[in-house]
């Protein structure tokens, strides 16, 4: 392979973070596929190692990438790699000089990064590497504030913290292109959003679901479940028009107790929209509806180009259904207060699930995706858990562990043909999924390491899977 | 609530057969405005029900000349655009109700955000 390195088959390092490790490769995907451009990498690739090869692409392809990924650190034109130091070396010695030259020019600045992944290097260490690599014929000058060209050695000593080798496992060398978008994770995090709930997505992975729903500028996006409306947060940052419902009233208008623990009531510009103009994107505001995401309140025809959504379980949004309505303050008088549907009325989560799902079918375009979690119970999770439906293909399932017998699954869907009456029909007559059948069975098995029950609550337990 | 999201919504009371599209009853109407988006806007207009659109624009006294015919190669003509972009993104009806053409149930709007709730006898 590196006899012949030539420009067609120049290499990408992509250097990515070590949380969500699950949702990366997926996202990498998604943000290729908006290029049009298959995930290629070499034949020893490694899901859950930080460093990865990427092949046949362009470095407008890698630019684009890093435009949107919040799962990606960095990338970097590879120039060599190497198990050892000497291999980097003649690794290098093959990389094209005519493809060097033009970063290595006298009247150019560079500098060369060190960075070691699983260990920390004192300085004169990291001087000496680069000292050792006298070696490459650079012509320039060093300029560490601002060179026009940056270089970095990356080593890998592996993942086991109690166990790092002297010497890496692997080492790269390459000219450094872009850093991805890690930062929004701090500049968007819910601590300081203006308007949260108790189960506001955080910021990180509200865009990590953007990014696998492929969510791009001039888009309608649409979240069924909306909440506080982190979701829409992070699509309207990639440029998509935002609208969503929830059933809560209270929530979409921003009224009643605060979720802030030095605050005990709302405030009074609490809502989504305050939130999108937080960061300067109400422009991609359309509009929030109360209204239960089970009803057709939308004319027929492929609305939305992406849905995203975190629908309730009843698990951690229950604390305030379910608790005593004193505590709530009263609804204003124009409440309307015969429209009103009890928020607690029981809606079963396999109904939730064959609801969204058809739902996704009907309103999303062709090629649109619906990403949304599904809660899982681990003990008795099997893929076939993931509900499947006939115009929707799955594309990607993540699992994010919340304990040793919970997670959540981030659930990617891509519609790939329109529903027809025969759709529906197929999918009442297999009538649920069978783990969420039982509304109140999964929650209580979901909860039943939680709360460490008694015996005798797991025989209501029991008791209660065919209510 | 805009009229682009008026454009999409329809009734859902049971036993209604047309419930498309709600008249609206606006007691305070606000033109806020939105940077204009040619882009987005030639993207919506084929989405649009366009005699719904504007029979909205028209019943809140908000037409701004859209005509009722959509006129060809929309996409290169901003002057249009930028007419459909107000009436499509910038009005917004902060007070008043939503009613079902059949039913006549009417869906409250209030501070902007309607409220499409039903109770269960309805549904």
């Amino acid at each position: 392979m590196a006899l012949h390195c030539s420009r067609a088959c120049r290499q990408y390092l992509l250097h990515l973070a070590q949380d969500n490790v699950e949702f990366r490769l997926p996202e990498i995907k998604a943000l290729l596929s908006l290029r049009g451009q298959p995930f290629c990498s070499t034949e020893d690739f490694q899901e859950r190692s930080p460093f990865w090869l990427l092949k046949s692409l362009s470095e407008a392809d890698v630019r684009s990438i890093m435009t949107r990924t919040v799962c990606a650190k960095s990338v970097f034109e590879l120039w060599g790699h190497g198990r050892t130091h000497p291999e980097l070396q003649s690794s290098l010695e093959k990389y094209p000089a005519e493809d060097m030259a033009p970063f290595l020019q006298q009247d150019s600045t560079y500098k060369i990064n060190v960075y070691t992944f699983n260990k920390t290097l004192e300085f004169k260490d990291r001087i000496q590497k680069i000292d050792d690599m006298e070696y490459l014929p650079f012509q320039g000058k060093v300029d560490l504030k601002n060179p026009h060209h940056i270089f970095c050695l990356l080593e890998d000593y592996g993942t086991d913290p109690n166990n790092i080798p002297d010497e890496p496992f692997y080492v790269y060398f390459g000219r450094w292109i872009a850093d991805g978008q890690r930062e929004l994770i701090r500049s968007h995090s819910v601590k300081k959003r203006h308007f949260i709930g108790n189960t506001s997505m955080d910021a990180g992975l509200s865009f990590i679901m953007a990014n696998h729903a492929r969510v791009r500028g001039h888009d309608v996006v649409f979240d069924p479940f909306v909440g506080t409306g982190s979701l829409l947060v992070a699509c309207s940052h990639y440029g998509a028009y935002v609208c969503g419902t929830d059933i809560d009233y209270n929530t979409i208008h921003g009224i009643g107790k605060a979720s802030r623990k030095n605050q005990k009531w709302r405030g009074p510009d609490e809502n989504i929209r305050a939130n999108l103009r937080q960061y300067g994107l109400e422009r991609f505001y359309l509009d929030v509806l109360v209204s239960d995401a089970s009803k057709a309140i939308w004319r027929k025809g492929p609305l939305f180009d992406a849905i995203l959504t975190d629908p309730p379980y009843g698990i951690r949004e229950s604390t305030r259904r379910t608790g005593s309505q004193k505590e709530i303050i009263r609804p204003p008088e124009d409440y309307g207060g015969d429209s009103h549907v009890p928020v607690s009325m029981a809606y079963h989560l396999s109904d939730i699930f064959s609801d969204l799902l058809n739902f996704a079918a009907r309103y999303l375009v062709m090629g649109g995706r619906l990403v949304y979690w599904l809660p899982i119970y681990r003990p008795e999770y099997r893929e076939e858990t993931v509900p499947l439906h006939p115009c929707l293909r799955l594309v990607s399932n993540c699992e994010q562990t919340l304990s040793s017998h919970t997670s959540r699954r981030l659930i990617t869907m891509e519609k790939t043909k329109e529903l027809e009456d025969s759709d529906v029909m197929s999918l009442l007559q297999d009538s649920g999924y069978s783990p969420y059948q039982g509304h109140n069975a999964f929650r209580e098995k979901y909860f039943s390491g939680i709360t460490k029950r008694s015996g005798k609550d797991e025989g209501k337990m029991q008791t209660k899977e065919d209510d | 609530m805009k009229l682009l999201t008026h454009n999409m919504l329809t009734s859902h009371v049971k036993g209604v057969m047309k419930g498309y599209p709600l008249l609206i009853k606006a007691t305070e109407v606000k033109v806020n405005e939105v940077e204009f988006n040619p882009q987005f806007v030639s993207r919506m207009i084929p989405k649009l029900e366009w005699t719904a659109f504007v029979q909205a624009a028209d019943g809140l006294g908000q037409l701004n000349d859209l005509p009722n015919e959509l006129v060809p190669d929309y996409e290169k003509n901003e002057e249009f655009l930028r007419k459909v972009h107000r009436v499509l993104l910038e009005v917004e009806v902060l007070e008043g109700c939503l009613q079902c053409p059949e039913s006549g149930r009417e869906f409250p709007i209030s501070r902007g955000v309607p409220n499409m709730l039903l109770n269960e006898d309805e549904t």
